[in-house]
């Protein structure tokens, strides 16, 4: 019973790790939280589940959809959050992404109705690996995962945007001296995030077989949990919290309580917070 | 005298009379037991505004987590009336001082923190009383929530209609709002100024900033948990699902919109925001929209709300100092 638990948190843990790196990317280089991730993050679930149900499209088509749903609502909201508000502080546009998150959940709320509704199942088949029996699925979200980890990583290091967002990142008046356009990478750095989390979304939907309106709350708050653990600011601590906290949370579920898998997160999160804010691979964070 | 400077005197009876004046004739001309009953409902949120306003305005400590403590309030009201059979003026109180253990419990460990990690404390704090509250079906009855809830009785006679909890909420709205005004105006008050306006400062100052903080985090929790215990006699039911991080996020928003660090400004934010979606049909199918689109709208154009302290959220000290020039991010990957 222990090994499915933990290819199950794994696999969970896997798509945290997504929402999670989301909040790194914005942290780490506009430092500021957004709220409104987990809207998002629902928001690509709707459109790939709209993609495979209504419109019958292969589930990796409704993927790429739901990514590029999510970048546009990225890219916009950080035009309505962030861009008026650069230099207020960290508070103003986290309440002006609270907002957005109340817009975001309400009109899904009134447009698709608050009940579930249903994806279309794929790949129900499992296969045994190494004497364990492992559903074809989570292979998929586990291969996915890995692949956007990869790609992620060779965008920052190895691209032209991606020098841009680490010199932006470091300091960016610098950057914009050196003629970095801070405000482009601030607007792609939001996108990307957006995207993966939008990535996600489209997957938990395939996965449990249904997306509702409010899914995003719980989803958005683990991810930060993790992103929390990893430290803020670290992409491989945020993989690293993700996968922690999914893993934990099925073992709660085997050994405790199935209605506290949810504390998990939280817990995690208050105690990492209280004791070392942090976290666990990020660099001391002097003022905040 | 601008409107957030405003504070209920002996010698500014004329500004504060006929408000209350009106607010108890109010019920004579307007006998709808629905309009009575949306006034209640702004009168709880009266409380629960004005007190966040102790810890976010006045202080300048994010709590994004006090519906928790109105939660736990109404659930102490809920528990002690229909287990021990005790009276409303028993759990009102008792609502109070739990709420505040509770407060001090969460403010001890995390006033270390400042800011958004604060803020995200608060937050996991909140989640963590939600499923605690839907869990431990022995004590809260999970899911099912706690029904039948005595109705507060005065003098032996059991409140039935919206016109007694009409009068019995501004009763304790204008004790509540007499206290806080008192508490803000005292010596303690100026603590919570200095302490927000500059932490540091206001410690070379010779206040007792840590133990400030933390009587910040009681007085706003144990006023949560006062309007939960009356919010449970007068739904007479609790469930958890009133007390979710959705409700912190409406308390906030109304804070936010009448404005915080003044005694106006809460009371006024608390409300339009309750009247604002009952004015039409539509306006209540997109009650969300409506709170996000104004919270929106106050942090883009006027940050200070209607009637706040200017520039209390594009705040100073640990809020800001990360975005001075050299401050500037951490390397990403």
């Amino acid at each position: 019973m222990l090994v499915p638990q933990l290819i199950n948190g794994l696999t969970q843990g896997s798509l945290y790790a997504l929402i999670a790196i989301g909040f790194v990317i914005i942290f780490g280089t506009m430092n500021l939280v957004t709220f409104a991730h987990g809207e998002v993050y629902m928001a690509g679930a709707f459109v790939g589940a709209f993609a495979m149900s209504l419109w019958h499209l292969p589930w990796f088509v409704a993927l790429v959809m739901g990514m590029a749903a999510a970048w546009v609502l990225g890219f916009l909201i950080e035009k309505v959050a962030f861009r008026p508000l650069r230099t207020a502080g960290h508070m103003p546009p986290l309440l002006i992404t609270i907002g957005l998150s109340i817009i975001l959940k309400d009109l899904a709320v009134v447009l698709f109705g608050a009940e579930n509704r249903p994806v279309p199942s794929i790949y129900e088949q499992t296969v045994r690996l190494a004497g364990v029996q492992v559903s074809v699925l989570q292979l998929v979200i586990l291969g996915l995962a890995g692949t956007l980890f990869l790609v992620l990583r060779l965008v920052i290091q190895g691209t032209k945007i991606g020098r841009a967002m680490r010199a932006t990142a470091q300091d960016h008046e610098a950057a914009s001296a050196m003629g970095v356009n801070v405000n482009r990478v601030f607007s792609i750095a939001f996108a990307l995030a957006s995207c993966l989390g939008g990535a996600a979304g489209v997957m938990i939907g395939i996965y449990y077989n249904a997306v509702y309106p409010t899914m995003g709350g719980t989803a958005g708050l683990k991810g930060f949990a993790a992103c929390i653990f990893g430290g803020l600011t670290s992409i491989p601590g945020a993989i690293l919290g993700g996968i922690i906290i999914g893993v934990v949370e099925n073992l709660t579920v085997q050994f405790l309580a199935s209605g506290y898998r949810d504390v998990v997160a939280f817990l995690v999160m208050v105690i990492v917070l209280v004791l070392r804010p942090q976290g666990l691979l990020g660099r001391k964070l002097k003022t905040v | 005298m601008p409107l957030y400077d405003f504070v209920p005197r002996r010698d500014n009876w004329y500004v504060w009379l006929p408000v209350l004046a009106a607010l108890l004739l109010f019920p004579l001309l307007v006998r709808s037991e629905y309009i009575l009953s949306i006034a209640v409902y702004a009168g709880i949120y009266i409380i629960l505004t004005s007190s966040l306003n102790i810890t976010n305005g006045y202080t300048g400590l994010f709590s994004f987590g006090h519906a928790a403590f109105y939660g736990i309030g109404a659930y102490t009201a809920a528990i002690l009336a229909t287990r021990l059979g005790l009276s409303f003026w028993l759990t009102l109180p008792l609502a109070g001082v739990v709420a505040g253990i509770f407060g001090a419990a969460i403010a001890l460990p995390t006033l270390r923190l400042t800011g958004i990690f604060l803020a995200l404390v608060t937050i996991g704090f909140q989640e963590i009383t939600f499923l605690v509250t839907l869990n431990w079906i022995g004590l809260t009855r999970g899911p099912m929530g706690i029904p039948a809830i005595p109705p507060p009785a005065i003098g032996g006679v059991a409140l039935s209609g919206n016109l007694g909890y009409y009068y019995l909420i501004l009763a304790l709205d204008v004790i509540v709002l007499g206290l806080l005004s008192r508490i803000v105006t005292s010596r303690v008050g100026r603590a919570f100024v200095a302490i927000r306006e500059d932490e540091l400062a206001a410690q070379s100052a010779g206040i007792p900033t840590f133990r400030m903080k933390i009587l910040s985090f009681v007085i706003a929790t144990f006023f949560a948990g006062i309007a939960g215990a009356f919010f449970a006699h007068h739904a007479r039911f609790v469930s958890a699902d009133s007390f979710r991080l959705d409700e912190t996020f409406a308390i906030l928003t109304m804070l936010i919109v009448g404005g915080m660090g003044s005694l106006v400004g809460p009371v006024l934010g608390a409300v339009l925001l309750v009247v604002l979606p009952e004015a039409s049909r539509f306006l209540a199918e997109y009650r969300g929209v409506v709170y996000g689109l104004i919270l929106i709208g106050v942090i883009l154009f006027r940050p200070e709300g209607l009637a706040g302290v200017p520039g209390i959220i594009q705040a100073r000290g640990a809020l800001s100092r990360v975005d001075k020039p050299s401050g500037a991010g951490e390397p990403v990957g």
